[in-house]
């Protein structure tokens, strides 16, 4: 199977390389247009600042080579809050796969720490990427803004409020947390992923 | 609910896991790869690997270390030891690795912080904090606990909280090896004054010590050693007690 990695100035691709080779997988990192278009499957990692990364993203012209994608399609962390249409993390325009605007976080009277970072359970999982997944399983989180839960969620975790874990529209699918970090059941969901 | 971390604490010299009582008598305790392996499997939920090696050499087979960690491990691991500027980082970073832990390089110049912060996240900076309770006052302590600072723990971790830290990690010179419990008092007071995680280090011997720290203490994660490497405390049968006890551990 070939796999390919968006290649873009997110940082730490390194840890869903090595999460692919230990499913056998070799995948490419690549920002050729060509080399992306013939994959089997497509993802599009990374930890990064969304205004940063879409800019980069534009001048690559990579929005429109991701958009039009055709093939399974997997973000992962900021990779999931840049297909969404606008991140408060800069104030930016993003792919716009997902309708729904990407929000900062903000504690309660409990005085929640931001980033929320470590391990949480997952609830109301839908879709096949959950297969032998099951509810209130913990995966691993480091981040400051979130997807609200909308029409694409098919996971929601719940820290401060419920948020989306996950979301699914076509051929995407994306995670907030990192499955590549987060042992046994991140292992799954991206073996799910290459199945699809 | 976000889960309360469980952290073996691996300290390697020359390509191997040692652990010291109170920062002296080195005990071999296995191979870093094999044992970071089987803690994972056993539902450790981080780990962290201390670099307490001094060559060059050495230096350079930590590295490589940290390459087969992130090879074979699928949790977030931390390193640290030896990292004194944004190239130490990189390398660590570029070699796999999710987190680095600074201590006295960040006393020494503390905007190291700020430049770890702004360079590559402040989810990737920890900053780790040996204090010795002296009299009245926790001070802190650079060199593996040899040299007295001027700082005090709660000012200097509020500095780096502002710094743009991701999280603490508070070593207890007075508890660490003695296996009576976590320094709680101190850890609580931190909890309440910053706004990043706190990871509780040096005091465990048993089971109700972890309790203890995640409420007492108000500690995010605690991180203990020894008394995993040589199976005094089975992290299953810990988590397991932990969620008895009504807190929200990963199982």
């Amino acid at each position: 199977m070939d796999v390919a990695i968006v290649k873009y100035n997110a940082g730490n691709i390194f840890s869903v390389v090595h999460a692919l080779n230990r499913l056998g997988v070799d995948p490419i990192i690549t920002d050729d247009a060509e080399q992306l278009a013939k994959a089997d499957k497509i993802l599009f990692p990374g930890q990064g600042h969304a205004l940063t990364t879409m800019q980069y993203i534009r001048e690559h012209r990579l929005d429109e080579i991701i958009c039009q994608l055709k093939q399974p399609v997997l973000g992962i962390c900021v990779g999931q809050q840049l297909m969404c249409k606008h991140s408060e993390e800069g104030d930016v325009d993003c792919l716009g796969i997902f309708d729904v605007d990407v929000k900062r976080f903000t504690p309660s009277v409990n005085k929640e720490k931001v980033p929320h970072m470590g391990w949480n359970s997952l609830t109301a999982l839908k879709s096949d990427l959950y297969k032998n997944i099951s509810e209130q399983q913990f995966v691993y989180f480091v981040h400051s803004f979130y997807v609200p839960v909308c029409d694409w969620t098919i996971a929601q975790s719940d820290y401060i409020l419920p948020f989306s874990a996950s979301l699914h529209k076509d051929n995407f699918y994306a995670t907030q947390f990192h499955p590549e970090k987060s042992g046994s059941v991140g292992e799954q969901l991206l073996k799910n992923f290459l199945d699809l | 609910m976000l889960a309360k971390r469980i952290i073996p604490c691996l300290d390697v010299k020359d390509g191997q896991t040692v652990k010291g009582t109170n920062f002296v008598d080195l005990r071999q305790a296995g191979d870093p790869v094999e044992l970071g392996k089987a803690y994972s499997k056993m539902g450790a939920d981080e780990l962290v690997y201390l670099d307490i090696t001094a060559s060059h050499e050495g230096r350079k087979t930590f590295t490589e270390l940290v390459g087969r960690v992130a090879a074979n491990i699928n949790i977030p691991f931390t390193v640290g030891g030896g990292i004194n500027e944004l190239k130490d980082v990189d390398r660590m970073l570029s070699a796999g690795a999710d987190k680095v832990s600074i201590n006295s390089a960040a006393l020494r110049r503390p905007e190291l912080v700020n430049e770890i912060a702004s360079h590559f996240g402040s989810q990737v900076c920890v900053v780790a904090i040996d204090a010795k309770l002296v009299g009245n006052t926790w001070k802190c302590y650079i060199n593996g606990g040899r040299i007295e600072t001027e700082k005090n723990l709660l000012d200097w971790a509020r500095e780096v909280n502002d710094r743009g830290a991701g999280e603490i990690l508070f070593t207890s010179m007075n508890h660490d090896g003695v296996k009576t419990g976590y320094a709680n008092e101190a850890l609580a007071e931190l909890a309440d004054s910053l706004s990043i995680p706190v990871i509780a280090s040096g005091g465990a011997g048993k089971k109700e010590h972890f309790k203890e720290t995640f409420i007492q203490g108000k500690a995010d994660a605690a991180l203990a050693a020894s008394v995993f490497h040589f199976g005094e405390i089975s992290i299953p049968e810990l988590k397991l007690y932990l969620k008895e006890e009504g807190i929200s551990v990963r199982l």
